[in-house]
C-alpha cells in the first residue's frame, strides 16, 4: 500500500491482542471484503493525485485515499490474524490475484471526469457511515473500536462529498449535466453494498455483525436529500452490478491491481 | 585516568521515567507539540508478563506518523533499559481533539496553527464562519477555505482580516 513504504513493519503484539483461539473464518472473509473497499477505493482516489481541478481537491482527494487506506491496513492486519494465516495487510495487498479481491464493484470504478468521483464518494461514504455506525455496536470489541472511529473519519468524507454535489449540481448547466451523467454512471453499482449472501447471513444469524441489507432505506433516504438539493434526481438504474462479493471484477480492474503491485512483483520482498 | 567502570548500556528506569520522554517526544507531523500535550500517551506500565508496554492511541487511522512514532517510543524503551518493551496500539476510547491539553493548544496558536475549536453538535458544518479566532491578528473575521490540509489532520482557513491562510486542527 503506498502509504506503508516507509512504514516500519508491525509486530506482532502491538495491535490488540487476538487470542490464537480466535480463528475465525468467516469474520475473517467479512473483515477482508471491508478492508477490499477501503483499499480499491483508496487506490483509486490515488490516481487523481497531480490531476485534480485544484490543489485544494489533490489534497482532499489524497487525504481521503490515505483514510481509507489506513482503514485497510487496520482490516486486512486482522483478517490474517482471524483467518490464522497470519498473513500481514501487504500480503493482502500485494500478493493476491483480482479473483481474490472482494471489494463492491463500485469502489474499482474508473474515476472518470470529477463528476463520476463525487457520485462515487457520495454513494460509498453514505454507506460507510451507516456501515460502521452499526458495526460500533457489534459483538467482536476490536471491530466495535475500529467502527467507532472509522464512522467519525468517513464522516468527514460524506461532508465533502455532499458538498461536491451540490455545488455541481447548481452550478452552470454544464456541471449539472455531468453530475446527473454520473450519478446515472453509479447509481447500477450502489445496490452490491447492501446485498446480503450466505457469510453475511451466517454471520447476522449469529449475531456477530449486522447485516447492511436494512441500512439501505436509511442511506436512500440521505442520499436523495443531497440529490434534491442538488436539484437533481436520484436515478432509477434498471439493472444492478453484482461480483465483486464473489472476486467477479470489471475489466477495469485488472490494471489497478497492477499498479498497485507491481514494485513488489517487481522486487519481491525488496524493502527500502 | 578515569577509575569508574563502563556504564551498563542503559539503566533501567522507572515506568514514569519513560513516560516523560515519551511526552516530551515531538509529534512527527506537529513538532511544536509533544506527544503528551497531544493526548496520544496512553498508560505506561508492566503488561501481564511484566515487560513493560507503552500505550499509544492514533489519532487517525491512517496517520502516516504513526510508524516513525512507534519507533522512536522503541527507542526510548531500549535506551531506558527495557529493551524487550511493547507499544500498544489502543484505539478505545478513540482519541479526539479534547484530548489535546491547555499546554498543548498554547503551543499550536504560538504557531500559527489554529487549535480545534468543537462545532455545535447539529452543526451541517465542520467550521462555522468565524468560530476560528485567527492565530496571527487574533481576528474572528475568518472563514473556511478548504476542509482537507497540509495533513490529515489540519483544515485550512483564510483571515479576511490580515488576508493570511492559516492551518486549523480539525476537531474530531
Amino acid at each position: 500500500m503506498s502509504t506503508t513504504s516507509d512504514a516500519v513493519p508491525v509486530r506482532p503484539g502491538t495491535l490488540p491482542d487476538v487470542p490464537p483461539s480466535a480463528a475465525h473464518p468467516d469474520l475473517a472473509r467479512y473483515v477482508t471484503r471491508l478492508g477490499d473497499d477501503a483499499l480499491v477505493l483508496g487506490q483509486r482516489l490515488c490516481q487523481w493525485i497531480t490531476r485534480a481541478p485544484t490543489i485544494d481537491e489533490d489534497l482532499a482527494l489524497s487525504n481521503i485515499a490515505l483514510d481509507l487506506i489506513g482503514h485497510a491496513r487496520a482490516l486486512l492486519a486482522r483478517a490474517g490474524r482471524l483467518d490464522g494465516t497470519g498473513r500481514t495487510e501487504d500480503d493482502f495487498a500485494y500478493t493476491r490475484s483480482e479473483r481474490e479481491f472482494t471489494n463492491a464493484l463500485l469502489t474499482e470504478l474508473p474515476n472518470g471526469d470529477f463528476a463520476v468521483t463525487v457520485a462515487r464518494q457520495l454513494a460509498y461514504t453514505h454507506f460507510a457511515v451507516l456501515h460502521y455506525e452499526s458495526l460500533a455496536h457489534c459483538a467482536d470489541p476490536e471491530l466495535a473500536a475500529f467502527g467507532a472511529r472509522a464512522a467519525k473519519e468517513v464522516a468527514f468524507h460524506r461532508l465533502h462529498a455532499d458538498r461536491w454535489t451540490v455545488t455541481l449540481g447548481r452550478g452552470t448547466a454544464e456541471s449539472a449535466r455531468r453530475m446527473r451523467h454520473a450519478l446515472e454512471r453509479v447509481w447500477p453499482y450502489a445496490g452490491e453494498l447492501f446485498e446480503e449472501d450466505d457469510l453475511l447471513r451466517r454471520l447476522a444469524a449469529s449475531g456477530t455483525v449486522p447485516s447492511p441489507a436494512p441500512l439501505r432505506d436509511t442511506w436512500l433516504g440521505r442520499v436523495t436529500g443531497v440529490v434534491t438539493e442538488a436539484g437533481l434526481a436520484v436515478p432509477a438504474p434498471t439493472w444492478s452490478a453484482t461480483g465483486g462479493r464473489a472476486g467477479l471484477h470489471t475489466e477495469e480492474f485488472g490494471p489497478l491491481i497492477a499498479e498497485l503491485q507491481s514494485v513488489r512483483r517487481q522486487f519481491p520482498g525488496g524493502t527500502w | 585516568m578515569n577509575a569508574a567502570t563502563p556504564a551498563p548500556v542503559a539503566a533501567r528506569r522507572s515506568a514514569q521515567e519513560v513516560r516523560e520522554r515519551v511526552a516530551a517526544l515531538p509529534d512527527p507531523e506537529l513538532p511544536v507539540i509533544g506527544l503528551g500535550d497531544l493526548g496520544v500517551v496512553g498508560r505506561v506500565a508492566p503488561g501481564a508478563d511484566g515487560v513493560l508496554e507503552v500505550e499509544i492511541t492514533p489519532t487517525y487511522l491512517g496517520c502516516p506518523a504513526l510508524p516513525e512514532i512507534t519507533a522512536a517510543v522503541r527507542e526510548i524503551l531500549t535506551s531506558c533499559g527495557h529493551p524487550d518493551g511493547r507499544v500498544r496500539h489502543v484505539l478505545t476510547p478513540p482519541w479526539t481533539t479534547d484530548r489535546i491539553t491547555p499546554e498543548g493548544r498554547r503551543a499550536l496558536a504560538a504557531h500559527g496553527i489554529a487549535p480545534p475549536v468543537t462545532p455545535a453538535p447539529d452543526s451541517p458544518v465542520p467550521v462555522a464562519l468565524g468560530a476560528v479566532p485567527c492565530p496571527h491578528c487574533g481576528s474572528r473575521a475568518t472563514r473556511p477555505h478548504s476542509a482537507f490540509g497540509p495533513a490529515r489532520c489540519q483544515s485550512v482557513l483564510w483571515c479576511t482580516a490580515c488576508r493570511e491562510p492559516f492551518p486549523h486542527l480539525t476537531a474530531l
